[in-house]
């Protein structure tokens, strides 16, 4: 009996549709975000994240229309989030059918976020997005998607974050974003050491290799991919049976 | 049988309310006294903080109207704070009291595992229980959360290992509680609270 390893897919959503970016930019559409939502559900992800990229405030109400969607086709965890910057929106992603909320920039501009967000919410319902880059000063923490650096620390943010109240950290290689070179597993492994809540790596996955090197060398407790599944370049089903055959505990019934 | 979800203030509804639609059973949520006298079976759905949870329950005079219906034998079925009330207190709130139904007190995780409990675990049977039925041993469960209740004698039908080893489904007479969250885990998640709707009919 362990605790299973989880493979997130992730929907990036831009005016109802999921696109994906490379290094944070450029985007192409990749489909229906509810027929993408159906299809990982049955192939056996163990969670689902839903991003909103919308540049635009006035894209709000088409986003929760996204969530509450989506939200009929799980019967797995559902976190959301994007452009989330005070309790009022949290709560709207909430109510939308989400169980989970993610933070990012404002977070990072107004760290009481969180602490309100847990304190409302749970600890449980509130994940921590950072978006990090390696520098000539160490790794830093970026904000605004990834355009601009925050001068924080990132293994010290991790820490502030779930001292506030978040559960989990989704952690983001802005180098690895897109780019199909792996996970960055020093940088995951830095910070899982740091915290005690759950590490989520996210970007560079392209191999099943690229996930197990994540969860062996790296520590984190789940890996996110967005591209690779939603392109069927690989079935969440394969890739969840190659690691169990790796000795990585994963929940492969349904 | 119509089943009734208890709405005290916060909590995550729909997705409980989604669940029982897709099992094809009817329900309601309720947020009266009254209305839990009057359930023939009732759902106790939680997340969020001890403290505000039992503290919403009493506010509505619900956590009498509860310990009432589980005397006249109603079918109850808590989920994961929802578990965590039915006991005496909890570290999460020092001084606060649960339900007291079960005369234990629900513990902070330890320090040398990852805190919360979130993700997908496993389940170690203790007895036969009503809400397994029919679900394969190996099945896992999503949980999402930082305190439990250890295991005991005789209400723990299924414990899990997170630090120690905790009530994961508790059955005890007509009161029946799972850490773990039903409506979100998958295809064995919606079979215990189908396998709750059977016996509560």
């Amino acid at each position: 009996m362990t605790l299973a390893r989880r493979i997130i897919p992730c929907l990036d959503v831009d005016a109802g549709r999921v696109v994906k970016g490379v290094e944070f930019a450029g985007l192409r559409d990749m489909g229906d975000p509810e027929e993408l939502a159906a299809r990982y559900n049955s192939e056996g992800a163990d969670e689902l994240i839903l991003l909103d990229i919308t540049a635009s405030r006035d894209g709000r109400a088409t986003f929760l229309e996204t969530v509450r969607r989506v939200a009929q086709q799980l019967n797995i965890p559902f976190t959301a989030g994007g452009g989330i910057r005070r309790l009022e929106d949290g709560n709207a992603v909430l109510r939308a059918g989400a169980d989970k909320v993610t933070v990012n920039t404002a977070a990072v501009e107004r760290p009481d976020l969180i602490s309100e967000l847990a304190a409302q919410f749970g600890s449980q319902a509130v994940v921590l997005s950072m978006d990090v880059k390696k520098t000539r000063a160490g790794w830093k923490v970026f904000i605004r998607g990834g355009a601009e650096s925050s001068g924080r620390d990132a293994a010290a943010w991790a820490r502030e974050g779930v001292a506030r109240g978040a559960g989990e950290i989704l952690l983001t290689s802005i180098d690895r974003d897109g780019t199909c070179s792996g996970f960055d597993c020093g940088l995951t492994a830095a910070i899982a050491v740091q915290v005690s809540a759950p590490v989520i790596a996210s970007g560079g996955a392209k191999t099943f290799e690229d996930f197990l090197a994540v969860f062996d060398e790296g520590h984190a407790d789940a890996a996110l991919a967005a591209s690779i599944f939603h392109t069927a370049e690989h079935s969440i089903g394969a890739l969840k049976r190659y690691l169990a055959q790796s000795g990585v505990p994963v929940r492969l019934s349904r | 049988m119509k089943l009734s979800i208890i709405d005290y203030g916060a909590g995550n509804l729909p997705s409980v309310e989604r669940a029982l639609r897709n099992l094809g059973a009817e329900s309601e949520c309720i947020t009266k006294p009254e209305q839990i006298a009057a359930a023939r079976a009732l759902i106790l759905p939680g997340v969020g903080h001890f403290s505000a949870f039992v503290t919403g329950l009493r506010e509505r005079n619900l956590a009498s109207a509860l310990r009432q219906a589980l005397t006249r034998g109603i079918p109850v079925l808590g989920i994961c704070l929802g578990l965590q009330a039915m006991f005496a207190s909890s570290a999460e709130a020092p001084g606060e009291s649960g339900l007291d139904l079960i005369h234990e007190n629900v513990q902070a995780l330890p320090t040398n595992v990852k805190s919360p409990h979130i993700g997908w675990n496993q389940l170690r049977r203790l007895r036969e229980s009503i809400l397994l039925r029919d679900i394969p041993d190996d099945a896992y469960f999503y949980f999402a959360h930082s305190y439990a209740a250890a295991a005991g004698e005789p209400h723990t039908a299924a414990a899990c290992d997170h630090g120690f080893p905790f009530s994961a489904v508790l059955e005890q007479d007509n009161l029946m509680a799972v850490q773990f969250h039903p409506e979100k885990s998958g295809e064995a998640g919606w079979r215990v609270l189908r396998n709750f709707l059977e016996w509560a009919q």
